[in-house]
């Protein structure tokens, strides 16, 4: 049951993109298209557990026994900017489609703060290994689910008559607005 | 006359968070009120001015494959003093701005200017474009910071302006910070397109 709270904690109700404003260069970026927001999906997914696992290894083996927790920012990036490099390889040579599928999105992805942010967050809230995963993978979820809802929506603005002013960024600030709206009604289910 | 562009373009011509649409999870994240928006934008400047003074002086040395991890190197070491530095003297603001402050780290601003700008230019336009850059971060992010704070609480700053009690608090929520940053950015199309 804790379990299940964290993942709908990290899911909906503080889904990242929308409630927490973590990743919105990616959110606003990619989502122009179906396609690129679900390559875009699937890296996070994919690069955020593992990086969330290995820096919750780093920081709880190497810099917590030593007292060097002053340098977590500068090992974790660059810890996940040598893990996305390695990522890459292996994908490109074990599961060639998978890699097609994420395109440019992968390296891409060093940049993308939600990986970090999740690193530094699950540390902040004391979460063991298991919990951090379940986390990690809540937040990757969440993230999935309101690039690609966000996708579907623009996709269709692209056809609608939008005044002059509002065109392109503006509505798409305005539709992230809405979207927004709706997510903030999740606060509170399952009393958390 | 060049010093003085390297200056000014970064506060209206190449403005980072509402023309280069860079900087943005910050911008929206800690808006909800002006205060928070104002210790923000000092920590941002802190970093992208500092961290564009030593790339800038370092940049004759720095071999071209590596330039990346240096640069993150620099930057991070610069994050992690304001971290501090904040968690010190200002905890109440600490707070508020919670994982934000590390995150500056990956803030595309300062990796963005290390790279197009302090990697080739000398040191004192560099700290110049760090200046400049800086101040119109700080511009958007006060903007919006106002007018949430104002239509949301009905404050400024923390001092009262009218009632709370008939403030539209959905502008501090997270929704808020979507809308102000959308309308401020037609109006800035609009603007643009009357002067053209």
């Amino acid at each position: 049951m804790e379990l299940f709270g964290i993942f709908f904690a990290a899911f909906l109700i503080n889904n990242i993109l929308l409630i927490r404003f973590i990743a919105l260069c990616s959110f606003f970026g990619v989502s122009t298209k179906i396609d690129t927001s679900v390559g875009m999906s699937l890296a996070v997914i994919f690069v955020m557990t593992i990086s969330s696992a290995v820096s919750w290894v780093i920081f709880h083996a190497i810099l917590a026994p030593f007292h060097l927790e002053f340098l977590r920012t500068a090992t974790f990036i660059l810890t996940i900017a040598a893990l996305v490099q390695l990522e890459e390889l292996y994908l490109k040579k074990m599961i060639p489609t998978l890699y097609r599928a994420m395109g440019i999105y992968l390296p891409l992805i060093t940049t993308n703060c939600a990986i970090l942010a999740v690193a530094f967050l699950a540390i902040d809230y004391r979460y063991d290994f298991v919990q951090s995963m379940v986390y990690s993978l809540g937040v990757s979820f969440g993230y999935s689910l309101a690039i690609i809802l966000f996708a579907y929506v623009r996709e269709r603005m692209a056809l609608a008559p939008i005044p002059k002013w509002f065109q392109g960024y503006p509505i798409a600030f305005i539709t992230a607005a809405l979207m927004s709206l709706a997510f903030l009604g999740f606060t509170g289910l399952f009393g958390l | 006359m060049s010093l003085w562009q390297d200056f000014n373009q970064g506060i209206i011509k190449e403005n980072p968070v509402l023309r280069l649409m860079i900087g943005l999870c910050p911008t929206l994240a800690v808006s909800n009120n002006a205060t928070n928006a104002l210790g923000m934008s000092v920590a941002v400047a802190f970093v992208l001015i500092c961290s564009n003074w030593v790339i800038a002086a370092l940049r004759k040395f720095t071999p071209d494959q590596i330039r990346i991890p240096i640069f993150i190197i620099i930057i991070s070491t610069f994050v992690t003093i304001s971290d501090y530095i904040m968690q010190a003297y200002y905890p109440a603001l600490y707070a508020a701005l919670g994982v934000f402050v590390p995150l500056i780290v990956v803030n595309c601003i300062i990796l963005g200017r290390a790279e197009a700008f302090a990697y080739k230019n000398p040191v004192l336009s560099s700290v110049l474009d760090g200046v400049g850059m800086s101040l119109g971060f700080a511009f958007a992010l006060v903007s919006i910071g106002v007018v949430r704070e104002l239509l949301g609480a009905g404050s400024v700053f923390g001092l009262t302006v009218f009632n709370p009690a008939v403030a539209a608090t959905i502008m501090v929520l997270p929704p808020g910070a979507f809308i102000t940053i959308g309308i401020l950015m037609a109006l800035l199309n609009k603007y643009e397109n009357k002067v053209q």
